[in-house]
């Protein structure tokens, strides 16, 4: 607590101390004033993570990759992360702060769990949780640099939301973050909007492979390995890590750049 | 009781002429007069039992619980003052969320034990404050497998492989004892305590008791949880039997 009224961010107030009575105090100067560096930009980063809602639940996909820039630095990181029993959250962003992010939803699991008065936190309760932690940081003007896919099932309802570094959120049958959210959003619309209801698991996984794959295809920030989060009334269950198909014979004859010479 | 009287009962930082801290042993009184509290250690788990008495009919069933949980795999039983209880509890979560934090892992139970051990016998040392009124079984399975302890009102702390504090641990220790402990399954040791937390409170002749029963064993993924429904019912009758067939 900083107990100096001039400190607390209102000017002196005329009225009641009109000669200036009051000592204005001066925040003390030591030699790491300078030093408190907040994010400004991430580091580690994860790019696309893409999710749908279907008939028993909600999938959601992301690669493996942590680049540092541009470079692929980190090819088995995974980005997608059961929250207890009926949740899992997604990240795009800076890595680091999606590991700190994994630690304080483990602590409020935790505690959660001691209460043991026979309820749990469901998907809904856990995005908007992060929701407001997201927006607290970011008017402290030190954001946790993610978009996150808050994805569940629970008491028969499935939950699709997204939040982001600055605590904007909103909810859609299908989400992507990222670059994909350019490139297959639009892909996961035509394929799942209205169909929510009929979509099998099999159909589903398929339209989020296709869709990463194209993101592959498109996004330099991606790697041809990621895994698949199913959320359904039996629980959370996230795949292995999988290899995309890919082909590049068509490359072949693409001229334009590259070493050709004619 | 020749201590009162004197004067060196009155703080808990005054030392009797014989080398006693009488506050210490009054707080190990309020403990004689609660419910008893067991805990077991056995092969793969741990189980807890807490003879709740319950002091008016117009108490909701499983109200002010005696047994807690103070992380994922690990349990606190009390017997003694349930205020007290609450505050080493809330210490216990706050010992336990500080080591996940620094350490990234889950916390072994001797750690914490000893950490509490620490807090409660702070509370003998200053004339301004009084001891703690509960004896603490901590029970949990963490990385060396399953770890029992009881911490006292003084601040000592001792591992068990079974406990029993509060009003009947007498007779329970002797009932604990005639148990192979090792090499009980957890199921079969809910059965177990469950039967001598009934046998206690027969030999107490005591007002109207609920029983509290908590597990951690591998049906329950390591974690601290209430014995399941039907097994708690199974153990009941069974314990209900033993009375009577006891008693003929």
């Amino acid at each position: 607590m900083d107990h100096f009224p001039t400190n607390w961010g209102r000017p002196r107030n005329d009225t009641i101390d009109p000669y200036g009575t009051y000592p204005i105090h001066q925040r003390p100067k030591d030699a790491f004033s300078t030093g408190i560096q907040r994010t400004q930009h991430p580091i580690v980063t994860g790019t696309s993570v893409l999710a749908i809602k279907f008939k028993d639940g909600v999938m959601m996909a992301a690669d493996n990759l942590a680049s540092y820039g541009s470079l692929a630095r980190f090819r088995d990181i995974q980005r997608l992360h059961p929250v207890g029993d009926n949740t899992v959250i997604g990240a795009g962003g800076d890595m680091s702060d999606f590991q700190y992010l994994q630690s304080i939803l483990d602590e409020l699991m935790v505690d959660e769990f001691c209460a043991s008065d026979g309820h749990t936190l469901g998907p809904a309760e856990v995005h908007n949780y992060l929701s407001e932690l997201m927006y607290a940081r970011r008017s402290k003007m030190d954001p946790l640099w993610n978009s996150l896919l808050v994805g569940g099932f629970k008491d028969g309802k499935r939950f699709l939301a997204y939040v982001d570094l600055l605590g904007t959120t909103y909810a859609s049958s299908t989400l992507a973050t990222g670059y994909g959210a350019y490139i297959a959003q639009p892909l996961l619309r035509r394929a799942v909007e209205g169909n929510e209801d009929t979509l099998t698991k099999e159909e589903a996984r398929k339209i989020l492979e296709q869709s990463m794959q194209v993101l592959f295809y498109r996004d330099a920030r991606s790697i041809d390995q990621f895994q698949i989060a199913t959320v359904t009334a039996a629980g959370v269950h996230i795949s292995e890590a999988r290899k995309l198909e890919t082909s590049w014979s068509f490359a072949e004859g693409i001229r334009g750049y590259g070493a050709q010479t004619q | 009781m020749t201590s009162i009287g004197t004067g060196y009962d009155l703080s808990a930082s005054t030392y009797s002429p014989d080398g006693r801290i009488f506050q210490v042993e009054y707080a190990n009184k309020a403990v004689e007069n609660s419910g008893t509290a067991i805990g077991l250690k056995v092969k793969d788990g741990i189980v807890l039992a807490v003879e709740k008495l319950v002091h008016s009919k117009l108490l909701v069933p499983g109200a002010n619980r005696r047994i807690r949980t103070i992380d994922r795999h690990i349990g606190m039983a009390t017997a003694g003052l349930p205020a007290d209880a609450r505050t080493v509890a809330n210490r216990a979560r706050d010992e336990a969320a500080n080591h996940r934090d620094i350490f990234q892992s889950p916390p072994p139970l001797s750690t914490i034990a000893d950490r509490l051990g620490q807090f409660v016998q702070v509370y003998t040392l200053y004339s301004s404050v009084r001891p703690f009124g509960i004896s603490t079984i901590l029970g949990a399975v963490d990385k060396n497998g399953p770890a029992l302890y009881v911490i006292e009102p003084s601040g000592v702390f001792y591992g068990y492989h079974g406990a029993a504090v509060g009003k009947g641990r007498q007779l329970a220790k002797t009932e604990l004892e005639k148990l192979k402990l090792s090499e009980l399954t957890a199921r079969e040791a809910v059965i177990e305590a469950a039967r001598i937390i009934y046998l206690v409170h027969e030999d107490e002749k005591e007002k109207e008791f609920e029983l509290e029963m908590s597990w951690i064993s591998p049906e329950t993924n390591g974690l601290h949880v209430a014995v399941p429904k039907d097994l708690f019912d199974e153990a009941e009758s069974k314990a209900r039997e033993a009375l009577t067939s006891g008693l003929e």
